[in-house]
């Protein structure tokens, strides 16, 4: 059998110009592409890329809760799902859920929760099925963005969408949007999830070690990103039906036939 | 007293609608002074009243509201209706019309399961699952005629202002139409021809309900479409 060759460790993270492997500045993100409704059974749906990463989510809701129990009289309950596909990373995932996907799950789901408008729909779920088809670092981040979007286009109400970025430390230096190779060899990583006008941080993690005043300065990067998302997230959805607008407006009229 | 986003464009939920003391209508929430849109949407402004409309989302009931539903359970007192809602609804025995009282016969000789039903949500609060009647003219078992399914979200437009939109399609497809507020559509016509081209015509209001002119390109589209069944 064939043995594919072990990825190797880069031998510098950051070149001599100050660029990173994947020829970022430090303070760049990754090329994003987002797309909404792209499932037609599912109630609202979203796709990201970010970087090497692609992640497809799925929101059905608000709908009959199953099992009955875990339903709440007074508010719907929020059911989030990560869920990593067995050829989304360089191994073969089991695709049994793993510890660290029900962590991420919970996380998601808590920096959703906020923005939901659960109040108003008691006695229901909202299911959001986050699969990662191929993961590069930073995927849950790129999930709640993603997520959100979702929502936002299974017309949900909600306060705003939640946008998510990370920020870390490779080299001794602070970069923004931490791929897979930068998270793994470097120092330190932060994802932060912003709801950008409430100005509520809804995700807050950290690995590795920072110096007090290298978080505060890796935190105001990562809000900065964030709003730089959430325009992005806006745009995406909003042009879902700017296409079929113009498409239906330019139309010739119909033609009538003598 | 400022709107702040432009009236019949697409909002999406968190941005920015008016500021000052507007009246707040639905899908639209205040922080202090300034008033969000709360979901994707089309904003409309009625007086001192900011509401979006929706352009997507499930149907949620209403007492007074038309609906059709299916019938996915037969229990001893009542139906089970899948009014395409978050929650399902119960048809009571005693909402049926016919003579009152205790009633020996089985249910399912009456509606059984997978039959459609055209009834009234008769209460909703939230608190417990909505409650229907069938007691009205036109209510009941619906054996004839087409289903069409579309969201919920778009209704407001097929019927559109002042019932504009549902009336053309009735005179120019001449069919009988009948909206459900669940977002589902019954259509009669005289023949199979007339059923499909109300129905693509219902299809086409789904799909384009946010643009502008609607009215006249669906008035175009079922003329062009008679064209053809002529020269056929």
């Amino acid at each position: 059998m064939n043995k594919l060759p072990e990825p190797k460790q880069p031998e510098k993270l950051i070149d001599e110009k100050g660029l990173r492997i994947d020829g970022r500045r430090l303070d760049q993100l990754r090329p994003i592409k987002l797309e909404v409704g792209v499932l037609d059974k599912a109630d609202g749906s979203a796709y990201i890329e970010q970087g090497k990463n692609k992640i497809l989510v799925a929101v059905y809701g608000p709908r009959e809760a199953h099992p009955k129990h875990i339903a709440m009289p007074e508010r719907a309950v929020i059911r989030a799902r990560y869920h990593m596909a067995p050829f989304s990373v360089d191994e073969r995932k089991s695709p049994a859920p793993s510890r660290r996907e029900m962590e991420l799950s919970k996380v998601i789901r808590e920096s959703l929760e906020p923005v939901v408008l659960t109040d108003l729909y008691p006695r229901t779920t909202i299911d959001v099925f986050i699969e990662v088809l191929q993961s590069d670092g930073g995927s849950r981040c790129a999930a709640i963005t993603a997520a959100s979007l979702a929502l936002a286009d299974a017309g949900i109400p909600m306060k705003e969408m939640v946008a998510a970025c990370a920020v870390g430390k490779i080299e001794g230096k602070l970069a923004l949007d931490l791929s897979d190779a930068e998270d793994k060899y470097g120092d330190a990583d932060i994802p932060v999830a912003l709801v950008p006008n409430a100005g509520l941080v809804t995700l807050l993690q950290m690995d590795g070690h920072l110096t007090i005043a290298e978080f505060e300065q890796g935190f105001g990067m990562a809000l900065e990103a964030c709003k730089t998302l959430h325009a992005m997230q806006r745009e995406a959805l909003k042009k879902k039906y700017a296409t079929v607008k113009e498409e239906a407006e330019e139309a010739p009229p119909a033609e009538v036939v003598a | 007293m400022v709107i702040v986003a432009e009236p019949k464009q697409v909002v999406s939920p968190g941005e920015l609608l008016a500021e000052g003391d507007h009246l707040l209508g639905d899908n639209a929430f205040r922080i202090g002074t300034q008033i969000y849109s709360a979901c994707i949407g089309i904003l409309e402004v009625d007086g001192n009243r900011v509401f979006v409309v929706p352009l997507k989302g499930n149907y949620f009931p209403r007492s007074g509201d038309l609906v059709a539903g299916r019938v996915v359970d037969v229990g001893l007192s009542g139906w089970s209706v899948d009014i395409r809602a978050p929650y399902e609804a119960m048809l009571p025995a005693s909402e049926t019309p016919g003579p009152r009282g205790p009633r020996r016969r089985d249910l399912s000789t009456s509606y059984d399961v997978g039959d459609i039903v055209l009834a009234e949500v008769l209460a909703f609060d939230r608190t417990r699952d909505p409650l229907l009647t069938v007691k009205g003219p036109g209510l009941g078992k619906i054996s004839t005629g087409r289903v069409v399914e579309i969201s919920a979200a778009k209704i407001p437009r097929l019927i559109g202002r002042k019932g504009s939109m549902i009336s053309m399609l009735k005179k120019e497809t001449d069919c009988q139409i009948t909206v459900g507020q669940n977002g589902v559509v019954l259509v009669w016509g005289k023949s199979p021809h007339n059923e499909h081209v109300a129905v693509e015509a219902i299809y086409m209001v789904e799909r384009e309900a946010h643009t502008r002119g609607l009215t006249d390109r669906i008035r175009d589209m079922i003329s062009k479409s008679r064209m053809v069944e002529q020269v056929a």
